[in-house]
């Protein structure tokens, strides 16, 4: 099929899902009047029910637990086809990650980006731990949280070298804490069946105030493994993408 | 205008697979691909919305205040780490692809392929 006709074909096919797209829209009630009533039970009894005033982790962690489990696997599982895509080729071999070209000398780092980008990993790395461990408390929780953590290791990278942020995070050390992390979670819903409850049912003190750090039982415990999870897959991922630019070459192989 | 942002949906959506149909980079198309993810947050966001209803939390206010539904908030949130996950995902191949080909044209790709 050649561009043009493709391009064709798109807009035939686009023109009848604009038709029935705003078909649909005519029966859906207009934006701003949400019909409810699932969001709006949940609102009403969430906080009483879990003691986390943060309704959204209440459903991440709690409600819809089970679904968020499959979404944490999805994440696990694409951390591991990155480590597995990238694996290397046979032609191929490492080289250290220093540049090899002898036509140029090798900038290093700015003083002003270390130094600035050097200030800003303790911050982060307290602003990561605030957001997985408050969950249940304010808009926050282990997938944000997570992200946040593994941005710390990428200034480590930006500050200094390549090196320094492998030494950091070792592939063997991150694919466990991923592991555990995206384990633990399963051993949490596992833990409420050991006790006959449903599975991923919420088996810890709820606290006596919500909104305490404290409080909502598994939803604090499970949004810190999803954060360590979340944490420890996008650093293998960073690290795995950052080998192919700086180490791996084409070669012959040792 | 109360379909507006649902137009808004199926714009962004549009946009995003005519670039991925006439892209010629296998990068630029995983970007095309974000784009076209972007319009289900929009579409999950403006379904749960409730006009003048505040965030579904309740830390330092009552329960009983109108907030907009947290259901379709926790699906856009987990959507957001697992997409860029896949993308991640989706990078690794075009890596690969560009090694073993030489090239990030889908076209070429196509006829080495025969």
């Amino acid at each position: 099929m050649t561009p043009s006709q493709r391009r064709w074909v798109f807009l035939v096919a686009g023109g009848g899902f604009l038709a029935f797209y705003l078909w649909g829209l005519i029966g859906l009630p207009g934006f701003g009047h949400y019909p409810g009533p699932y969001g709006d039970i949940i609102n009403a009894i969430a906080v009483t029910q879990t003691h986390a005033t943060g309704v959204v982790s209440a459903v991440n962690f709690e409600y819809r637990a089970f679904d968020t489990l499959g979404e944490e696997f999805i994440l696990f599982i694409a951390a591991t086809g990155v480590a597995t895509v990238l694996r290397h080729l046979r032609q191929e071999r490492d080289t250290s990650a220093v540049d090899e070209a002898r036509n140029r000398d090798v900038p290093a780092t700015s003083d002003a980006v270390a130094v600035v980008t050097l200030a800003f990993i303790g911050p982060t790395v307290v602003v990561g731990w605030y957001l997985a461990s408050h969950a249940q408390t304010s808009p926050s929780g282990g997938f944000q949280g997570g992200i946040v953590l593994a941005t710390a290791f990428v200034l480590v990278y930006l500050a200094g070298q390549f090196i320094v942020f492998k030494r950091l995070s070792p592939v063997a050390l991150a694919d466990a804490i991923e592991a555990i992390g995206a384990g633990s979670f399963a051993a949490v819903g596992i833990a409420a069946l050991a006790l006959g409850a449903a599975y991923l049912t919420n088996i810890l003190p709820l606290g006596s105030t919500p909104g305490a750090v404290n409080s909502a039982g598994t939803i604090a415990l499970i949004s810190f493994f999803v954060g360590i999870e979340v944490a420890a897959a996008f650093i293998l991922i960073i690290g795995e993408l950052l080998e192919q630019t700086l180490i791996v070459r084409e070669g012959t192989g040792r | 205008m109360s379909i507006f942002p649902f137009i808004v949906v199926a714009w962004v959506l549009a946009v995003g697979l005519y670039g991925i149909i006439t892209s010629r980079h296998l990068v630029h198309q995983i970007v095309c691909l974000i784009v076209v993810q972007s319009s289900t947050y929009i579409l999950l966001l403006g379904v749960g919305y409730k006009t003048g209803a505040v965030a579904p939390y309740f830390y330092d206010i009552p329960t009983n205040t109108p907030a907009v539904d947290p259901v379709v908030q926790a699906l856009a949130l987990t959507d957001v780490v697992v997409e860029a996950a896949v993308t991640a995902l989706l990078l690794a191949f075009a890596v690969q692809a560009h090694k073993r080909f030489g090239t990030l044209d889908p076209e070429e790709l196509r006829q080495l392929q025969g």
